[in-house]
């Protein structure tokens, strides 16, 4: 989006310099321990070699990327074809999360539109409401979703109870149903970006689309849309990342056919079954492979903008 | 219709209610076709509310809106053949300049390069060719506003409709917009209603003026005769500078009213219609057409000492206090001074009028 940003402050002068740095540092203290501390640690981690119960011996090895992409047979010596195990289950992951993705951004835009829509007084009530089922941890939620779905669960009963249905739908251990528990999981944070673009949209352009002959569609699709993309853009990367990532739902709903790349991390860490290196080397491709897709997306984004003008 | 000529935009009885309160009672007007016609009124006085019920963005509660003979207030605003220039401009933010003044265009089913190619000449007509490939928060409020206007031009609409469009730019650039406004008006012979509360603006727009108070129409008439032949107090008060006097009508003879306005001071004006003998109305006396002398030129002359004169630029306002506690304020303008001396408070004078200056008002 051109126009919105607003030329900041240039009137720093030098007298601030001295203080700048100092105000600066906590953000970077907080970068450096949160952020470039875990990522080099894990980028170290993944070429270091296997130890059998865990943990790693400090001597340089590319075993943990030749596992994730090579197959050589069943005693290792046979020379590098291709391992689909692993790129499946990434491809599977992107799949799931992106449709969750999706599934959010159907629910979530018009979630948001609506409160967004309320009298100014109401709003915060609407937001308050959105978010309270996410005071509840992660791990119960998702469980309780389990009961919800499963064969003896409510949802089958009530379908069962008005004759939709003759036998349970089968969701639990689907794809479907780690999506839903996905979705269920980040909805919130497709809803607020979302809100909050909508709230500061200007409405008189609604009117004024309508009143050069558009109609209602067009308005939504040529006006309103396009100007709160940005929040729809941050509510899809909000979503789509933690969910490529996660490994509750996919674990709790999905069952074992239905594996994400999450869970596939997490078992290299858990007791003593675990490779550390192994789990590096994946938590490091999955890193890489968010930003390429996000520094991709920036760059259609602003190629876009750039053709419209 | 049974008139011969159409009129642009009827207004038969129209009425506005938010639940108890009532926006506004009940309106009849005509505006005629090629007219520049301005609402005129202060803010909450419903004049911004019966443009948007023309443009469709309110629902009328009462009554009826034709458009050229054409019943159009329960049609959709985007059904409506007219288009506005909104206070703030409202431009589609993420669309260039051209983009924008091509929207209507398309949506009419213009194809994409013949909605472009129009929209390039409305852009000359404004002078922003050279903006077409800018987005609006790169323009100044002046070229955001021609833009705003062009957009509306655009499409060809029966009646362009202008909510206080002015407002938000600074003095100078409001009145060459003014000028450029009536120019762009009589250049596409559209049909041009403005919304205004800056009575100055309005007289030099406008052909004809309604000027509004409280939800109710004050008086409709030429710009010239509103001003010079204000109706009622509120409209004396609100257009224009003038000397509001309480007086009591002693004969109304022959067209003629001679009233007295306390403290001895009498004079006499044409009279109005519902204004007999024993009324006590208000009279209003324009201050440019009151001037100062040593001597009475007539026996309309009142005679009152000079309290103050305050220089404003091309004019000086003479405040003049009389017997009685009436207190006048006079204007002249520099060349006038010339001619006739200025007078320095504390000096007597007589104040005189030129003939039809006093102003019988309907409360």
């Amino acid at each position: 989006m051109a126009g919105g940003v607003a030329g900041g402050g240039n009137a720093t002068s030098d007298t601030y310099a001295g203080a700048r740095n100092w105000l600066l540092l906590p953000s970077w203290l907080v970068l450096g321990i949160l952020v470039l501390a875990p990522v080099s640690m894990m980028l170290v981690y993944s070429f270091l070699t296997k130890e059998f119960r865990g943990g790693v011996i400090w001597e340089f090895s590319l075993g943990a990327y030749d596992q994730f992409f090579c197959s050589r047979g069943l005693f290792g010596d046979e020379p590098c074809q291709i391992e689909w195990t692993y790129i499946l289950i990434f491809w599977r992951s992107i799949w799931q999360a992106g449709a969750a993705t999706l599934l959010s951004l159907v629910i979530g835009l018009p979630t948001a539109y609506y409160i967004a829509t309320r009298p100014a007084h109401v709003r915060p009530l609407w937001v308050f409401l959105i978010t309270i089922p996410y005071w509840v941890n992660l791990l119960i939620r998702t469980v309780s979703m389990k009961f919800l779905l499963r064969d003896q669960g409510p949802l089958n009963d009530g379908l069962l109870a008005i004759g939709l249905i003759s036998e349970p739908i089968g969701i639990v251990n689907t794809n479907f149903a780690v999506q839903l528990g996905l979705f269920y999981s980040y909805l919130p944070f497709m809803v607020l970006p979302i809100y909050a673009s909508i709230e500061r949209y200007n409405f008189a352009l609604s009117e004024a689309a309508a009143d050069l002959y558009a109609g209602k569609w067009t308005i939504f699709r040529r006006i309103v849309l396009p100007t709160v993309k940005p929040g729809i853009i941050a509510g899809c990367i909000l979503v789509f990342v933690p969910s490529l990532g996660s490994f509750l739902a996919p674990d709790l709903l999905g069952g074992a056919k239905n594996f994400m790349i999450g869970s596939l991390i997490e078992e290299q860490f858990k007791g003593n079954a675990g490779n550390w290196p192994f789990g590096a080397a994946a938590s490091m491709i999955l890193l890489t492979m968010v930003l390429i897709i996000l520094l991709l997306f920036a760059r259609q984004q602003s190629r876009a903008d750039r053709a419209g003008g | 219709m049974s008139d011969t000529v159409t009129d642009a935009v009827d207004i038969r009885d129209a009425v506005k209610r938010y639940g108890d309160f009532t926006a506004l009672k009940s309106i009849t007007l005509s505006i005629a076709d090629n007219e520049f016609f301005t609402l005129l009124g202060p803010s909450g006085c419903g004049k911004t509310t019966l443009l948007r019920m023309i443009a469709g963005f309110e629902d009328v509660t009462e009554g009826a809106i034709f458009l050229f003979g054409e019943e159009i207030e329960t049609l959709p605003p985007n059904k409506r053949p007219i288009n506005t220039v909104f206070q703030n401009y409202a431009l589609f933010p993420h669309m260039t300049v051209l983009e924008n003044v091509g929207f209507g265009l398309e949506m009419q089913g213009k194809s994409k390069s013949e909605a472009r190619a129009r929209a390039g000449e409305v852009l000359e007509l404004v002078q922003l060719s050279q903006f077409a490939a800018r987005k609006p928060s790169q323009l100044s409020g002046g070229q955001q506003q021609r833009v705003a206007l062009a957009r509306a031009l655009a499409p060809q609409p029966k009646v362009l409709l202008l909510d206080e469009p002015l407002s938000a730019l600074d003095l100078k650039l409001r009145k060459a917009m003014q000028i450029e406004l009536k120019h762009l008006q009589r250049e596409t012979g559209i049909t041009f209603i403005f919304v205004t509360h800056d009575q100055e603006e309005a007289l030099t727009m406008s052909d004809r003026i309604a000027v509004m108070s409280n939800g109710e129409l004050q008086q409709l008439g030429l710009a010239r005769d509103i001003y010079e032949r204000p109706r009622n107090m509120f409209v004396a008060d609100f257009i224009g500078e003038t000397n509001l006097l309480e007086v009591s009508v002693d004969t109304v003879e022959a067209g003629r009213a001679t009233c007295h306005l306390g403290g001895g001071h009498a004079l006499s004006c044409d009279a109005v219609d519902g204004i007999g003998a024993g009324a006590k109305v208000h009279m209003s006396i324009r201050p440019e057409r009151l001037f100062l002398s040593d001597t009475a030129t007539d026996g309309q002359s009142l005679k009152g000492t000079v309290r103050e004169n305050i220089f404003i630029g091309t004019d000086i306002s003479t405040v003049v206090d009389l017997e009685g506690g009436l207190r006048f304020t006079v204007r002249t303008s520099n060349s006038e001074r010339g001619q006739r001396g200025i007078f320095e408070p504390g000096h007597d004078v007589f104040i005189n009028m030129e003939q039809g200056a006093p102003r019988l008002l309907v409360d």
